[in-house]
């Protein structure tokens, strides 16, 4: 089983340097774009290989390309913005690439870069990952003293400065126009769209964002062609994905694994199955934002299609699960605590209403619920949606409210018929 | 135009505004908070959310918000669906959650948006369970009340503040559902325009703090609509009144002139009105007790100024029917216009630039659609402020305008635009004496004395059209620059040249003049603005009249023995001498004003005159527009007009014109006869007899509470209510309920409308005219035939003397006007006097910033703290000119330094 992505990255030893990475065959899609490829034959390259991206929205990564102004008349200044500020909860994918082989990043930035003809690209980290912030830092040293970076790249005509931006810790700065506003020192509100960044981005000239895994996939395909990256999965969206589970399974971890792989085979084989004395009732399959799959959904394969038609999303592609003993109230309350948190309270509903859904679920979860509050909660789910809201957050927040509610609704009801949660140990009276 | 459907009924609208603006436009009650007419749609409330089907066959549709949708032909839309409406009411759920619910003690209870959008949602019962937070609140200066708790987060006052205004200490703090509106601590808000913040907040956070002093509700205020009286742009505003006080100002609607916004001069420099120094009786000053009734009054005057040789001295700050009366009165040989000499000669020479001139004076709306901007002499934010907020839209839409139809954003869609605009600006350039406000926006400045900016003004006409006289001796530096100006004024298609008269520069205004011409010269549809010292100066010009100081002439060389006074501190105009002197030598001195001022307390008849909200009037702002204003509540009978007591001492001796007049409308067209030019005052109003169903049109609203029970402690019975001899308006709430045409409008309001935000009701478009036209009548328009070149007389450069400074007028905002300086509010923000030289002149004079300077300008000495300024030429220093203690003189003029007084001076400080 191929490994492209992961393949150069051993957790116990230090990422390759500049020139191990070249031994093993790094760089080379950046001589041979720079050599055969024009920038439209990249963009059609990566667009005939149905890469997604692996952000979460999964569009398809040289469609999103070909929007931007190409030619001579196309403003003269473009930027490529790696989006590194991977703080969904439960999901640590970007990290393993990021801290494992930075040059791999850097690689397919240049080939982004390239494809959509930007001269300055960033890499917008999050701030809690210090040691990626080292490892790049050293990384983009060693490549424009490579000469793969800055000015003149290979001799090719071709210039491309690089950047690394860590931001402040808002999971707001995911959101693509959000990080736009972040980088140019504003407040990281989203931007609406239509204009898209491809059109009006960083500093309003054109601009793509793409995800580190989407990026970490380019050097490949470039090296490896299309029909290649389509043949790595088990499904029709193409290339591996790198899975992640945590929660009370018995080996939590991140593997790289053909796009399509079921949900049972990645909780089976690699995370060892739950814990002795834990039993499986749901998971979120792809980061906190998407929603809940149980029992009925582990042989879905793991892909874009499979998991929406389920009713859910999926997302990262890091599994969060939830086990028996844990109270799904509580589980879903951390979570909307997170949103409520992360809000950048730009619009009503969001700003609003996600801190109201948390003092809700707060209340169930203390045994202080009323049977009205299911109504209130529910109208949450129904008009904090798509196109209501602002940006993707507080849709993204509802999502597992929402299906929690459907799978579990019956221990929500109890918590406030009995007034207290059945899994906490203390006796809490209602107040 | 595109066909919309809402709710299956289909509607013309104009095609590519927002679909918000389109259902306004239409009538529709659709509720909305972030979205403002002149700032544009972000997306943030998701109030005005509407469903949205993909074609005539979709039934379910989507919920989109209106302000982000641009209208297109054959959209289907449904404001009225359930789900929309639903969730129309829950925005409003969450809006509330953390809302004080504290309406009953909140001063924008009744007029207030968030109350009005409440309702219109049907919102009505509180789901949120939980508690509230609370914030602290902060002293944001004299002007503005701040009460956080209240905030809906909209974002419409840093949006306002910080992008349409420019003010750089008002921001959004923190993050999700603790979001803060307002400083980085306690402080004074910077900005000239923050008082707009208290309209521009939907609900209580930001509130009018002087309405607070004395506070009413919208729906108990007596309002008419009247004109600002504190510079010569002439803002529409709405005046209130309760129980004989005037209560606020807020903004009147005025598409063509103010837009929504006011400068904190007109909207706080109202509360001279109400002062202890208002003259409320008539005074004869040979008789004890002094104070007299009206009937006294006017036989003392009639008999002064039948027995007397009779000069009248008119006023800029006098409407123009008042000026008339007393031109009528004393004769047109004997009327002198009651300002200083040069700023008599520069408002003349101003209005014959405008006649004679190829170029014409855009209004504040067409200055903001300028592509080029040249502003020479002026310090705008402090001499026309509204005129400075104009340019500054002007830079902001200049590349807009450009760029955003290249990227097929819709102007409206203002993040957007923003975020493609960045920091880039229009062209403009500005040539002053020293540093303004609108530098920061400036393509290039050019910091020099008045001569040198009319060089700069001559060249960059001369580069512009060869035939305009050529500059000799520029430095290369200052050719490069006036080469820069003039190509980007030609390459511009709605060129921009701003002057005045603040400089006291006819040779900087008629340089702009030639700049003007020469670019009509090129075909360019040039605009010419020259701002005029104060709120009647064009009236006063179009008028006539002869100098201040031939009316000196003619008391001190006995020529004439009685002076009536018209609305006038004398002591603001000339040196304390020369005044001094007149009224040694005058036998009678008749003044006419409101407040008590150094030359009321030489009158020997003082008539107790209306200040502009208990009068009637006209005035004509820099832009030649004549704009009526109307009285706002009654008087006693004490006080009255100018017009009036002229017009009635008229009668009294039997002057033969004045007898033939029986009512204003009679006075207005004996003006527009005599005047011709003045023809179009009759046409700002309609006639006292205008009836709109038979009905006049109220001032008070018709929820005006307490009628009968306000004067209940002094007579029980409810008197019949004062009439208005002079206009078709009542001052009950009795009379017509509908819309009044656009130049009597007393009050915004409209049903569920009861904001100033009712505005859009009262517009044929959102944003655009109002309904009937905008108000004002223009009376300049440009000759046809032009003079190709207005002036041939370049100036030379400005040469320093040794031992002296040139003195240049300096202008505040605050302070520098005279009415609004005495308002209690205005007055906490005058500056403390002072002088600024040039940094290096300091050093040669070896003076450190605060040391005091001593220099006689005429004779007359003074002794002010040294301000070092960078931007000051070497050779002259800045007098700030009107702040109250500052004496008097006229600039710019050449000041002796005084050397010993400034040795004492340092000798007693180091003491």
């Amino acid at each position: 089983m191929e490994k492209p992505l992961t393949q150069h990255i051993v957790p116990s030893r230090k990422p390759l340097s500049l020139k191990e990475y070249e031994a093993v065959g790094g760089y080379a899609s950046v001589r041979k774009i720079l050599q055969e490829l024009t920038p439209t034959e990249v963009q059609n390259l990566v667009k005939d290989s149905n890469l997604r991206g692996r952000g979460g929205a999964g569009f398809n990564t040289g469609l999103k390309w070909s929007f931007v102004p190409m030619g001579p008349d196309a403003p003269a200044t473009k930027y490529l913005v790696a989006n590194a500020d991977e703080m969904e909860p439960g999901t640590f994918k970007d990290r393993v690439l990021l801290e494992g082989n930075p040059h791999q990043l850097i690689e397919g930035m240049i080939v982004a870069a390239y494809a959509i003809q930007a001269n300055i690209s960033y890499v917008f980290l999050r701030w809690a990952y210090k040691l990626a912030a080292k490892e790049i830092t050293r990384a983009i040293a060693e490549a424009y003293e490579a000469g793969y970076l800055g000015k003149n790249i290979q001799g090719s005509g071709y210039n491309l400065e690089m950047h690394l931006h860590t931001g402040v810790g808002r999971y707001m700065c995911g959101e693509e126009t959000a990080l736009l506003n972040a980088l140019e020192g504003k407040r990281a509100n989203p931007r609406a769209k239509p204009p898209f960044p491809q059109v009006s981005g960083l500093y309003g000239k054109p601009t793509i964002v793409n995800n580190v895994e989407t990026l970490c996939c380019l050097p490949h395909i470039i090296n490896n062609g299309a029909e290649w990256f389509k043949g790595l999965s088990r499904s029709a969206d193409a290339g591996t994905k790198l899975f992640g589970v945590s929660g009370r399974v018995k080996t939590p971890g991140c593997w790289e694994l053909p796009m399509g792989t079921t949900i049972r085979e990645i909780l089976e084989d690699y995370a060892g199955g739950m814990q002795e004395g834990y039993l499986f009732r749901g998971l979120l399959p792809g980061g906190a934002s998407t929603d809940f799959l149980v029992e009925e959904h582990l042989d879905l394969p793991m892909d874009y299609g499979s998991i929406q038609a389920a009713g859910s999303r999926m997302g990262t592609g890091t599994m969060i699960i939830l086990d028996d003993q844990t109270c799904p109230v509580g589980f879903v309350h951390n979570l909307q605590h997170f949103f409520a948190q992360e809000s950048c309270g730009f619009c009503t509903p969001c700003r609003d209403g996600l801190p109201w859904v948390e003092r809700l679920l707060l209340a169930i979860d203390k045994g202080e619920g009323r049977p009205e509050d299911m109504l209130a909660l529910e109208f949450h789910t129904k008009y904090l949606g798509p196109g209501n809201t602002f940006c993707a957050l507080a849709p993204g927040a509802m999502e597992p409210l929402q299906s929690a509610l459907k799978y579990f609704r019956e221990d929500f009801e109890q918590h406030i018929v009995e007034h207290h949660c059945p899994w906490s140990t203390v006796w809490q009276p209602s107040i | 135009m595109a066909t919309i459907y809402i709710d299956n009924v289909p509607y013309e609208v104009t095609a590519g505004k927002n679909l918000l603006e389109a259902c306004l436009t239409l009538g529709f009650d659709l509720p909305y908070f972030c979205w403002h007419p002149a700032m544009g749609s972000i997306g943030a409330c998701r109030q005005c959310a509407v469903k949205v089907y993909r074609d005539e066959n979709d039934k379910t549709g989507k919920l989109f918000m209106s302000c982000m949708e641009q209208v297109r032909d054959n959209l289907h839309i449904s404001i009225a669906d359930m789900e929309a409406k639903e969730f129309r009411a829950h925005v409003i759920g969450w809006l509330m959650t953390n809302h004080p619910h504290d309406c009953a003690v909140c001063d924008e209870g009744g007029s207030c948006h968030l109350q009005d959008m409440t309702v219109m949602t049907g919102h009505n019962y509180r789901q949120y369970r939980f508690d509230k937070k609370t914030y602290v609140n902060q002293y944001l200066g004299p002007f503005l009340n701040h009460e956080m708790n209240r905030c809906i987060q909209c974002y419409r006052c840093v949006r306002y503040y910080k992008d349409y205004a420019g003010g750089k200490d008002l921001d959004v703090f923190a993050a999700h559902n603790h979001l803060y509106f307002g400083r980085h601590e306690d402080g004074v808000l910077e900005s000239e325009f923050s008082g707009n913040l208290a309209e521009v907040c939907p609900t209580g956070v930001f509130t009018d703090k002087t309405l607070k002093q004395h506070y009413t509700r919208k729906w108990d205020l007596t309002t008419a609509p009247s004109v600002c009286h504190h510079c010569s742009l002439g803002c529409n505003i709405v005046a209130g009144e309760r129980y004989g006080s005037l209560r606020n100002i807020t903004n009147r609607y005025n598409g063509e002139v103010n837009g929504y916004f006011l400068c904190d001069r007109g909207r706080f420099g109202y509360e001279y009105v109400n002062s202890l120094s208002r003259i409320r009786k008539s005074l004869i000053r040979t008789q004890l007790p002094e104070a007299t009734d009206k009937y006294k009054a006017l036989q003392a005057a009639a008999s002064a100024i039948k027995a007397g040789r009779v000069i009248g001295i008119g006023s800029p700050r006098a409407s123009v029917e008042s000026n008339f009366v007393l031109r009528t009165l004393v004769g047109e040989n004997n009327f002198h216009h009651g300002v200083s000499d040069v700023e008599h000669d520069l408002a003349e020479l101003a209005l014959r630039i405008l006649r004679t001139g190829a170029a014409r004076t855009p209004s504040l709306k067409e200055v903001e659609k300028a592509d080029a901007v040249f502003i020479l002499g002026e310090d705008l934010t402090n001499t026309a402020p509204m005129l400075a907020l104009a340019v500054r839209q002007s830079v902001r839409q200049q590349p807009l305008l450009e760029q955003v139809s290249k990227a097929n954003i819709p102007v409206w869609q203002d993040a957007a635009v923003r975020a493609l605009v960045q920091t880039e600006k229009g062209p403009l350039f500005i040539a002053a004496s020293t540093n303004t406000k609108l530098d920061e926006l400036a393509t290039a400045t050019f910091f020099d004395s008045p001569d040198a900016i009319a060089r700069l003004g001559f060249a960059v006409a001369h580069f512009i059209h060869e035939e305009s006289p050529n500059v000799n001796g520029l430095t290369e530096q200052e050719e490069a620059l006036a080469q820069q100006i003039a190509m980007t004024l030609l390459a511009a298609e709605n060129p921009l040249i701003i002057s005045g008269t603040f400089s006291g520069s006819d040779r900087v205004l008629r340089a702009s003049a030639n700049i003007a011409n020469a670019l009509c010269a090129k075909e360019k549809a040039a605009g010419l603005v020259l701002t005029l010292p104060e709120c009647n100066s064009m009236g006063l010009a179009m008028l006539g009249g002869h100098k201040l100081e031939s009316a000196f002439e003619a008391v001190l060389n006995g020529y004439a023995d009685t002076i009536v006074i018209l609305e006038n501190d004398l002591y603001r105009r000339a040196g304390t001498e020369r005044v001094k002197q007149l009224f040694a030598a005058a036998k009678q001195v008749v003044v006419l004003d409101h407040l008590h001022h150094a030359t009321t307390e030489q009158a020997h008849i003082l008539l107790a005159a209306g200040a502009f909200a208990e009068a009637d009037g006209t005035l004509v702002n820099n832009e030649g527009r004549a704009q009526r204003f109307y009285q706002v509540y009654p008087t006693t009978e004490d006080i009255q007009e100018s017009w009036r007591w002229l017009f009635e001492i008229g009668t009294i001796v039997a002057h033969d014109q004045i007898i033939q007049w029986e009512s204003f409308e009679d006075l207005q067209k004996a003006m527009a006869k005599e005047i011709p030019p003045l023809q179009g005052v009759l046409a700002t109003a309609p006639p006292a007899d205008f009836r709109m169903a038979g009905q006049k049109i109220p001032r008070a609203p018709h929820r005006f509470s307490g009628r009968t029970a306000m004067l209940a402690n002094i007579n029980v019975s409810e008197p019949k209510p004062p009439e208005d001899p002079d206009n078709p308006m009542t001052y009950t709430m009795e009379g017509y309920r509908g819309q009044p045409p656009s130049s009597m409008i007393p009050f915004f309001w409209a049903p569920g409308w009861n904001s100033a935000q009712a505005t859009n009701k009262y517009q044929q478009e959102v944003g655009g005219p109002l309904r009937g036209g905008d108000p004002g009548v223009r009376l300049i328009e440009p000759d046809p035939i032009p003079e190709e070149i207005f002036s041939m007389a370049v100036p030379q450069n400005f040469q320093p003397l040794p031992d002296h400074l040139f003195i240049l007028p300096l202008y505040h905002i605050f302070g520098s006007e005279e009415l609004s300086a005495k308002s209690p509010a205005v007055a906490e923000r005058i500056p403390k006097p002072y002088v600024a030289i040039n940094s290096d002149d300091a050093l040669r004079l070896k003076l450190e910033e605060g040391q005091s300077l001593s220099f006689s300008i005429e004779g007359i000495a003074y002794e002010l703290p040294v301000k070092l300024n960078s931007t000051i030429p070497s050779g002259t220093a800045g007098l700030p000119i009107g702040l109250p203690a500052i004496a008097y003189t006229e600039l710019p003029a050449w000041a002796i330094l005084n050397k010993q007084i400034q040795w004492k001076q340092q000798h007693q400080t180091t003491f």
